[in-house]
């Protein structure tokens, strides 16, 4: 194929093969990531706690961490990254495309993303729901009250058939109002054109600053769906899947071993257990399996910090306690594979 | 000998020419081809298949009520992607010809005021023009959904137009809808023949002007014909047509208070922010090119018609505006293209047009990429192209025929 691909180029000129050559071929993504320097990471347009820019373009949250570690992992140097912000439409055609090398934008794991899109799923960094949010007023305390209702959300989106469903199942009926950006989905519920605005509660914990009252509006206790966020790549590039997700690995399990951005510079000094010689480098090999060097995972730990490190800083501001996300040992379910 | 008729053969310049043409051919062909080839490749090398399949599966979605969801009848589980497209089509297509209408309208009659004595009506076309052609229509199409939504009344509440026939608010403005039942097929045939009927009557009366000099009154020939042949067979079949009126609702739980989902019928807001914004954005488009096409018409033409007494206003529908359309619709198809393909940015606010019902929720569940774009890139083109024929010929009819 590749020699029809090169002849097809020189007869028929670049114009027409450049689409087809664009990626896939040969060109590992590492490869490719390396030779431009960076990491372009598709996020959020703006989804505070998990990819939001700053007035001055800086990007943070959790879903930017986990590009900030692989950017870390790879070059040493997490502000390896420049950012995407994509909207939920138009998130997996970016990747599939190749103009992003990583979506780490709250993107539910689901069968048919992972078997249908010609993606892979490398992990997940947060356990998520999905909730509903109504004004007080509205005095409806179940989510089996909505009958009728107009339910404003996303286009492109999980959340537009998890409500579906939801409604369906229980015999009631409802209008939604599906939208692009999330910006215009609050800016439409806040209007008083939906009663309800249905997204990933932790989606509507970090929009909820947006509206023009927050303390006038609830949260519904139902959660009508599992959302298992985790960021995404392009099937068949094994090396560059293993790269993502042993990132996040990494900074799950220093959370585990007790290492912290704070203390990891010690363990070059100190006598360490085991498991965390082979975090840190100090033991085996594993950088070189992956591609990068040995300290890949030393330096996501000491530039971006493990999971709770993250995550404290980003998302606990928006109130959300660890809940299902703490660590297997305290009573959550992340859990990450070992570095063995 | 041999060599000589080689050369004679080189410097053809009708083989020379076939065979340039061919090579040229078969080269467009085979880059066709490995572009396909090395798509489905790509794609395999994904894990993904290329085909038409997904469009029978069963779509997972809720669409917001409007015209699309209604003709096609949608319901979620039982409704398939196929379906989906066509709600896509029908949703952009209502928008484009209800734009394209409305963008006509006013923007002859805003070319028209840009060239008025009065300096008041002038100012207020200039305005609009500068102002409306200036801002990006993503802006305004955002201005004005959120500036109908801040207008209107909340959800619970509503402002009569025509009491009990016509309100508005925040969710929509409801009218009654006609509820068809069987036979009613009967009158639109009816009003089927009484269209052909009147086509033949004009031609008819035309023929019989020219030979006898007699006029037949065809106007009101035919608005008889065209009234009282349909509403005939629409009494003798029982007048097989109900309406239903909206229903509001002011107690009961606060969410079911309100206008009742499935009574009467709602043009939901996003789609009138829609209807607005190409229209007012397209119509200062179209008043400059009717400025222009009026006033490439030579000043001789207005005086001589004035001074066969015609008034101002007559001037202007029966001298200039028909010599003006001559110049006036080539650009003007351009803008009606134009406001079709604009109606895509109707995804920003929810409207479920093609793009975003189609190449958006629906792309995002299956993920068909280049199949679906294919199909949406058909209907802009089947569009576009069929507007382009129907301004072709109607420039054609319009043009100036050299005596
Ligand atoms: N997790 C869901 C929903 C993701 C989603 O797009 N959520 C919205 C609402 S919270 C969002 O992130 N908006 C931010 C944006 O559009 O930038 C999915 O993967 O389909």
């Amino acid at each position: 194929m590749k020699k029809l691909t090169l002849a097809a180029l020189g007869v028929a000129g670049a114009m027409i093969a450049s689409t087809a050559m664009a990626d896939g071929h040969g060109n590992s993504t590492l490869a490719q990531v390396k030779e431009k320097g960076f990491i372009q990471c598709g996020v959020s347009q703006g989804l505070p706690g998990f990819s939001n820019a700053d007035d001055s373009g800086n990007w943070t949250g959790l879903d930017v961490d986990l590009c900030r570690a692989v950017a870390a992992a790879v070059f040493g140097d997490s502000d390896a990254v420049k950012f995407t912000p994509l909207s939920a439409k138009q998130r997996f055609t970016a990747l599939a495309s190749g103009e992003i090398d990583i979506l780490s934008r709250n993107t539910t794991w689901t069968m048919t993303r992972d078997t249908q899109l010609g993606l892979n799923f490398a992990g997940v960094n947060y356990y998520d729901g999905q909730g509903m949010m109504v004004p007080t007023a509205l005095g409806v305390t179940s989510a089996l009250e909505l009958d009728g209702a107009n339910i404003c959300t996303n286009t492109g989106t999980t959340t537009e058939l998890n409500i579906t469903d939801f409604f369906r199942a229980n015999g009631m009926s409802f209008n939604l109002v599906a939208f692009e950006k999330a910006d215009e989905v609050v800016a439409a519920y806040d209007s008083g054109r939906c009663d309800v605005y249905t997204t990933d509660r932790s989606g509507l914990a970090a929009q909820r600053g947006k509206l023009t009252a927050p303390d006038s509006h609830m949260v519904l206790s139902e959660i009508i769906s599992k959302e298992p966020l985790g960021p995404v790549v392009r099937q068949g590039d094994d090396q560059w899947f293993n790269i993502v997700r042993w990132s996040l690995n990494a900074m799950i399990n220093a959370e585990e071993l007790g290492i912290t951005s704070a203390n990891v510079n010690a363990t070059e000094f100190n006598d360490v257990s085991p498991s965390v010689a082979r975090l840190v480098g100090k033991e085996g090999n594993f950088g070189a399996e992956l591609g990068l060097d040995n300290k890949w995972a030393y330096n996501i730990i000491r530039q971006v910090g493990n999971y709770a490190e993250s995550y404290e800083a980003n998302v606990t501001p928006l109130g959300l306690a660890r809940g299902v996300n703490a660590l297997w040992s305290d009573g959550g379910i992340l859990y990450a594979a070992p570095i063995r | 000998m041999s060599n000589s008729s080689l050369t004679s053969l080189i410097y053809d310049a009708r083989l020379r020419g076939y065979v340039f043409q061919f090579l040229i051919l078969a080269l467009i062909v085979f880059g066709v081809w490995s572009l396909v080839d090395n798509t489905v490749t790509n794609l395999a090398e994904r894990g993904k298949t290329v085909g038409f399949g997904f469009l029978t599966a069963n779509a997972g979605f809720q669409i917001s009520d409007t015209l699309g969801t209604w003709a096609m009848d949608y319901s979620v589980g039982e409704s398939t992607y196929l379906d989906v497209y066509f709600i896509g089509i029908i949703n952009t297509f209502l928008v484009a010809i209800l734009g394209i209408v409305g963008a006509t309208f006013l923007g002859f009659t805003i070319g028209i005021m840009r060239l008025s004595r009065n300096f008041i009506i002038r100012s207020f076309a200039t305005v609009y023009i500068e102002l409306l052609r200036n801002l990006p229509l993503l802006l305004q199409l955002f201005f004005w959904y959120f500036a109908v939504l801040r207008a209107l009344p909340s959800k619970r509440e509503k402002i009569d137009i025509i009491p009990d026939f016509i309100s508005v608010n925040i969710t929509g403005l409801y009218l009654p809808a006609p509820v068809v039942e069987s036979g009613f097929i009967y009158s639109v045939i009816a009003l089927g023949v009484a269209l052909v009927m009147t086509f033949i009557m004009k031609r008819w009366a035309e023929k019989r002007q020219l030979e006898t000099g007699q006029r037949f009154p065809v106007f009101w020939a035919a608005c008889g014909v065209l009234l009282l042949l349909p509403l005939a067979i629409f009494a003798m079949t029982g007048s097989p047509l109900e309406w239903t009126f909206p229903e509001f609702k002011t107690d009961g739980p606060m969410l079911r208070r309100g206008f009742q989902s499935g009574t009467g019928m709602v043009l939901v807001p996003e789609m009138m922010a829609v209807w607005l914004a190409l229209t007012l954005y397209t119509a200062a488009f179209i008043a400059e090119i009717v400025r222009a096409g009026i006033l490439a018409i030579n000043k001789g033409q207005t005086e001589a018609s004035y001074s066969i007494g015609l008034k101002p206003g007559l001037t202007l529908r029966l001298v200039i505006i028909p010599q003006a359309l001559r110049v006036i619709i080539p650009p003007l198809t351009s803008q009606y293209l134009n406001l079709t393909k604009n109606s895509s940015l109707a995804v920003a606010i929810a409207y479920p047009e093609l793009v975003s019902v189609f190449a958006g929720t629906a792309l995002n569940q299956v993920g068909k990429e280049i199949e679906m774009i294919f199909m949406m890139m058909m209907v802009y083109l089947t569009f576009s192209l069929a507007t382009a024929a129907f301004m072709n010929w109607f420039n054609a009819r319009v043009k100036l025929i050299e005596r």
